[in-house]
């Protein structure tokens, strides 16, 4: 049928990019990141997202390929 | 206590509505027949499916419920997961996915119609499609409160917001989507809880300090000082651990009946592995969903038991809504401790994984009701197959799709009832949360002694259910208030807490079901032949499990590996 590892990857992939921006684009905001203890989590979870988002594109295409 | 989300959580939920529909839009082309649409086609690689068992476990209730308990009762609420499900899930795996798989059942409820007979199987189908229903009212209930008490969204658009995307991919694509949508909202509730694990347990001084912050605040409760950070330690006594069971109650009523009554026979969970591509992969399923299982409590139960140390600390800021009697709410912790770590972006993240995780329970529960009421009930009485095999798949494809539709409004009128009369309906989940462990009894017996007779097993299923009513008619927790929690009859015991009163009441639906099934089969006369019986008892099956690939790649490696870290984790934490 379809491989899930594809609307999976693609979904991750998305958010992770637009997460990421949004962390770099708020980082001068100290206040905003206050409660999470002064740490960007939006860069942090946006590039982690990012990279598990490719990992499944990655596996899918080399699924096919084979 | 409002929180309030900006342009980016919105857009983030959003692309994640985008994708869970286009899942089911893909897939809308497949569904040519009932078979495709109900059982997806048997077709789901073992590691789609195992994921998807779990993430159908992980529902919106389960996610609130435990980060609540590892509040109130720390890390004795690991118990629900290490001895609570993962022993069940192997033996579901190793012992019984052979002949639920072997039989060629499409639903829990026609296994027994093969093994039994048809008076057992409508029994089970009819009790198994009203607490779908209640179980997906309740807890469409309980997010649209959640989101209407702290985002102010308006409780009648999240309610059929919600519903609809449900309804609109489990329409269109049937189980296929329902799981592959699974799979995606178990890596987003995985993701989006991340951080707040991460943060709220830096913010405590990481797990040693988590503990040295904990001890004077749980002394001062009148327990041991680590009694929130130790599983078995204090079980030797029932009063000495908020649970208020001791070791063998938790072994035998939550380890055994309760867990085994869940597992094994619960056809909303057991549907995944229905639907996988072979009796391997389907043996596979459940040991693929424990792996994970065994860790989810370090994302949802571990933030729950920091929320103590938060709440006993004025200079947090943390608080908990109260309920009308003043005590603080504690289902909701999970939303309120999103709200004390994550700033906008990554909250949205974590508010979409509540969604997800209510959305996986739902569709779980949506999709397992349309296939009973299709094959169950509805071909068993009211529409038999014709014969013309093609005719009749579009026939009960159609027949599923309303099924669909009707299951969705059906919870959606549940969810209303559950609002204006809130203790009725927790009154009737406790009631149907009692088919299960005799249920068990009667489906065990009934794969392993091919004696077990179709009367014996439909008494033995009817009396268990009814001796737990009385059980709960009989009995109150201490300090109820209200008769929905047991006493309607009289009141011959008080049980310390509730969750040993659910303990017993399990425990004696499960005995007294086991001791009339077997009673009656030595009383009765066995009216299936043996050659009827071929592939559901395993006496009566030839044993041909020649498994192929490396030993960890098989059911009985896989449950050794499964078994191993369950252990060691319950040594870590003991």
């Amino acid at each position: 049928m379809v491989d899930i590892r594809i609307p999976i990857g693609l979904m991750f992939s998305i958010l992770g990019v637009l997460i990421t921006i949004f962390g770099f684009v708020t980082m001068s905001d100290a206040e905003m990141y206050q409660k999470s203890l002064n740490i960007n989590v939006n860069i942090i979870m946006g590039i982690l997202m990012l990279v598990f988002g490719v990992i499944m594109l990655f596996f899918s295409w080399r699924k096919k390929k084979a | 206590m409002r929180l309030d989300l900006s342009w980016i959580d919105y857009l983030i939920m959003i692309i994640y509505f985008l994708f869970v529909l286009g899942i089911g839009w893909f897939l809308r082309k497949y569904m040519k027949n009932a078979n495709a649409f109900l059982e997806a086609g048997r077709s789901i690689p073992a590691w789609v499916a195992g994921l998807a068992f779990i993430s159908t476990n992980l529902g919106a209730l389960e996610v609130m419920g435990m980060t609540g308990s590892g509040m109130k009762y720390g890390m004795l609420t690991t118990h629900f997961y290490w001895i609570g499900a993962i022993p069940a899930m192997i033996f579901l795996a190793l012992f019984m996915m052979p002949f639920y798989y072997g039989s060629k059942a499409r639903s829990v409820p026609e296994f027994l119609k093969l093994r039994y007979d048809e008076k057992t199987r409508g029994l089970n189908a009819i009790l198994f499609a009203i607490m779908t229903i209640l179980a997906s009212g309740i807890s469409m209930y309980a997010l649209a409160i959640l989101m209407e008490k702290v985002l102010g969204w308006d409780f009648n658009m999240s309610l059929w917001v919600s519903a609809l995307i449900v309804l609109g991919y489990t329409y269109l694509g049937g189980l296929s989507s329902a799981i592959y949508n699974e799979v995606l909202q178990f890596f987003i509730i995985v993701i989006g809880l991340l951080p707040l694990v991460f943060l709220s347990l830096k913010d405590v001084g990481g797990w040693s300090g988590l503990k040295e912050s904990l001890a004077p605040i749980v002394s001062g409760n009148g327990y041991a000082a680590d009694t929130w950070t130790t599983t078995w330690k204090y079980t030797s006594e029932a009063s000495g651990n908020p649970l208020g069971v001791e070791w063998f109650g938790i072994l035998f009523g939550l380890g055994f009946v309760l867990s085994f009554g869940y597992w094994c026979t619960n056809f909303l969970i057991v549907q995944r592995a229905f639907a996988a591509e072979s009796k391997s992969a389907a043996r596979k399923v459940p040991l693929i969903g424990a792996i994970p299982k065994m860790f989810i409590p370090f994302l949802i139960i571990v933030p729950g038991i920091i929320a103590i140390v938060l709440f006993n600390d004025p200079g947090k800021g943390f608080t908990l809504p109260l309920d009308a009697a003043g005590k603080p709410i504690y289902d909701y912790t999970i939303i309120m401790l999103l709200k004390q770590y994550l700033p906008a972006g990554v909250l949205g993240l974590g508010i979409t994984a509540l969604l997800a995780s209510f959305m996986s329970g739902m569709a779980g529960n949506v999709s397992a009701f349309n296939t009973v009421w299709t094959y169950d009930i509805y071909q068993s009485y009211i529409r038999k197959r014709t014969g013309n095999e093609e005719a009749d798949g579009k026939h009960y494809l159609t027949v599923g799709r309303f099924a669909t539709v009707a299951g969705v409004l059906l919870s959606i009128a549940a969810a209303y009832i559950a609002g204006k009369f809130g203790n009725i309906m927790d009154f009737l989940q406790t009631i149907f949360s009692m088919i299960n462990a005799p249920l068990f009894s009667v489906i065990f017996l009934g794969m392993f002694w091919k004696r077990t007779t179709g009367h014996a097993a439909f008494t033995g299923l009817l009396s268990g259910f009814l001796m737990a009513l009385l059980h709960h008619g009989l009995t109150v927790p201490a300090g109820a208030t209200t008769l929905v929690k047991g006493g309607w009859i009289a009141n011959l015991h008080t049980y310390p807490v509730e969750m040993a009163q659910n303990f017993w009441t399990a425990i004696i639906a499960f005995t007294v079901a086991t001791l009339v099934t077997v009673g009656l089969t030595l009383l009765t006369r066995q009216q299936k032949s043996d050659e009827e019986l071929h592939g559901l008892v395993y006496s009566l099956t030839p044993r041909t499990l020649a498994e192929e690939g490396p030993w960890y790649q098989r059911p009985v490696g896989l449950a050794i590996i499964v078994g191993v870290i369950c252990v060691v984790l319950s040594i870590l934490f003991w």
